[in-house]
């Protein structure tokens, strides 16, 4: 890798900008798609919310209740959250094969990393912005309690799985340069997989052996029983810091990781011919 | 090589996978083909002027065009931009091209203008004087003064392949790679790109790769073609070369006397 010199480092953060701003202008464009998405994402939260509500008839204690409840809340408005991140990024390159514009971005001179950082930080600004507004509107609706909560922590918890997430983000890019008639497929298919493993719903001792190994290697399984620590139990900043180091550190395995694997399949497309618009 | 040569291919070869389910194979079988798109081609472009590169639908144009676009990957031989090798050096080399593709490929729901500041900022020319140099490209290509904050998919056809051009030109690529950029367009935008392309051969600061397969272009506005089929090269030289060398009137005839076929003829069997 050469060293970047300062005008060169301008020109990239300049291209972050534009690849996040670009993004933002689509998605302002598209804004009525957006609305249905946010109402889609917000049903999802609230039927799984109801869902313990259910549970709670079936003659669970109180404190057993609310605890479920909260469990189930957390896991469902942190998949929404995730599952937005790498829905948004995968479509980000999906999206462009479909509009002809691939060949242009791929052209430009521009670092991979770079590209593909703008897109996830777009991605993950946004799926946050999404998840506030589902949040706000859940609460009221629960009679959450989160007296015994540390929402500073369970926030920094948080803010460490971005860094696999926009490892798990860039891999997830991959997918629709793999294949461009089922790329997206595949994203949808990786995703359930990544719902089914991650203790979204459920911890992973109820899991057969191999996917639990599966959930082990997954960020998402810490990122939400760090969470969940935090909201449910209690647990402090102190007490979470080996999670947010595991999370730092499988990010500094995903992010290049990750590089290393678009670069392949970008490779890959150009030897196929499968950079142009499909057909 | 004399002088500077903008681009220099040895041996480039490029083919095709593709999956046919054969007549009376498993359902979950199928085989594989190779479509050749480029024979192995050997060809240095001098720095400067118009190149026309002219040929039926399918004879290997726009692949040439790709891999010299660091989009393809040659399955042989070896490419190079201005003395940089295409696969080895690509991030160089993108510094120095730029496209226009026979499609206007833009974001069609985002205006002009977001457009243009995204391809700016890609490049690196996003800065406080990027809106009116746009303008001032767009005004020279005729575009009126409203196109900036339309839609791009509220323009014309024409009109969307003018701003591709302008695009391109914003980014001061020193090859410039046409696609055939006047396909499907009106007379008028026709003749507008095409009175553009004049001048930028008369300048001659940016060398010119222009795909076309309308044959009469590319005697107009080439100081040399290059003649396709096959994705084999059937002719090199000037116009007028041509025509004298195999005794036509006009390049339509000597494609027709070279490939036995007629240009217009093959249009129909494209693909
Ligand atoms: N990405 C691709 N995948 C499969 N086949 C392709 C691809 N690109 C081009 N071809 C095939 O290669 C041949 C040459 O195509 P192309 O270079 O696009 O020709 P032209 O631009 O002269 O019309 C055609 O037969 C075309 O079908
Ligand atoms: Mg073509």
């Amino acid at each position: 890798m050469t060293r970047l010199e300062l005008p060169a480092l301008r020109h990239e953060a300049d291209a972050l900008w534009g690849f996040a701003e670009r993004q933002f202008n689509l998605v302002k464009r598209y804004w009525a798609w957006e609305v249905l998405w946010l109402f889609y994402s917000l049903v999802s939260v609230l039927s799984i919310g109801y869902l313990a509500s259910g549970l709670g008839l079936a003659g669970f204690s109180a404190r057993d209740f609310h605890r479920t409840q909260l469990y189930l809340l957390v896991g469902s408005l942190l998949w929404s959250y995730l599952s937005s991140v790498f829905t948004d990024v995968s479509f980000a390159i999906s999206w462009e094969r479909w509009e002809g514009t691939i060949e242009y971005t791929f052209m430009a001179p521009v670092r991979r990393l770079t590209h593909l950082l703008g897109i996830c930080l777009f991605a993950i600004v946004y799926g946050l912005l999404r998840s506030a507004i589902v949040l706000a509107i859940a609460i009221p609706l629960f009679q959450l309690d989160l007296s015994r909560s540390d929402l500073l922590a369970a926030s920094a918890v948080l803010a460490a799985a971005t860094v696999p997430l926009v490892g798990i983000g860039i891999l997830a890019a991959v997918l629709p340069l793999l294949s461009p008639e089922k790329g997206d497929q595949m994203a949808m298919a990786v995703q359930g997989f990544l719902l089914l493993v991650s203790g979204v719903y459920y911890p992973l001792s109820v899991l057969p052996a191999p996917f639990q190994v599966a959930g082990r290697l997954s960020p998402l399984t810490y990122t939400l029983s760090g969470i969940r620590d935090c909201l449910l139990d209690g647990r402090h900043l102190g007490d979470e810091m080996p999670i947010i180091a595991l999370l730092l550190v499988m990010g500094a395995i995903l992010i290049p990781g990750g590089l290393v694997v678009f670069g392949w399949a970008e490779g890959r497309a150009k030897q196929l011919g499968l950079l142009k618009r499909s057909g | 090589m004399n002088e500077k040569t903008a681009v220099s291919l040895s041996g480039v070869a490029k083919g095709f996978r593709t999956w046919k389910r054969g007549p009376n194979g498993a359902w979950w079988r199928r085989r594989r083909d190779l479509k050749v798109a480029l024979e192995p081609l050997d060809l240095n472009v001098p720095a400067g002027g118009v190149t026309g590169i002219i040929g039926p639908n399918g004879s290997g144009k726009s692949t040439l065009i790709r891999i010299l676009g660091t989009l393809l990957t040659p399955d042989s031989g070896s490419a190079s931009v201005f003395g940089l090798d295409v696969v080895a050096q690509a991030p160089s080399v993108r510094r120095h091209i730029n496209r226009v593709s026979v499609e206007a490929s833009f974001f069609k729901e985002l205006s002009c203008w977001e457009n243009m500041l995204y391809a700016a900022r890609l490049y690196g020319s996003a800065d406080a004087g990027a809106r009116r140099r746009v303008e001032q490209l767009m005004e020279r290509l005729g575009l009126p003064g409203d196109t900036l904050d339309r839609p791009m998919k509220q323009l014309s056809r024409g009109q969307q392949q003018k701003v591709a051009i302008a695009r391109s030109f914003m980014t001061t690529p020193s090859l410039l790679l046409l696609d055939e950029p006047t396909t499907g367009l009106d007379p008028r935008s026709k003749r507008e790109v095409q009175e553009l392309l004049r001048s930028l051969r008369r300048e001659r600061e940016v060398t010119v790769l222009l795909c076309t397969h309308d044959l009469d272009e590319a005697a107009a506005l080439s100081d040399r073609v290059i003649m396709l089929d096959h994705g084999k090269v059937l002719a090199d030289g000037t116009p007028a070369e041509l025509c004298e060398r195999y005794g036509q009137p006009d390049l339509e005839e000597v494609f027709m006397q070279l490939s036995g076929r007629s240009l217009a003829e093959d249009e129909e069997e494209s693909e």
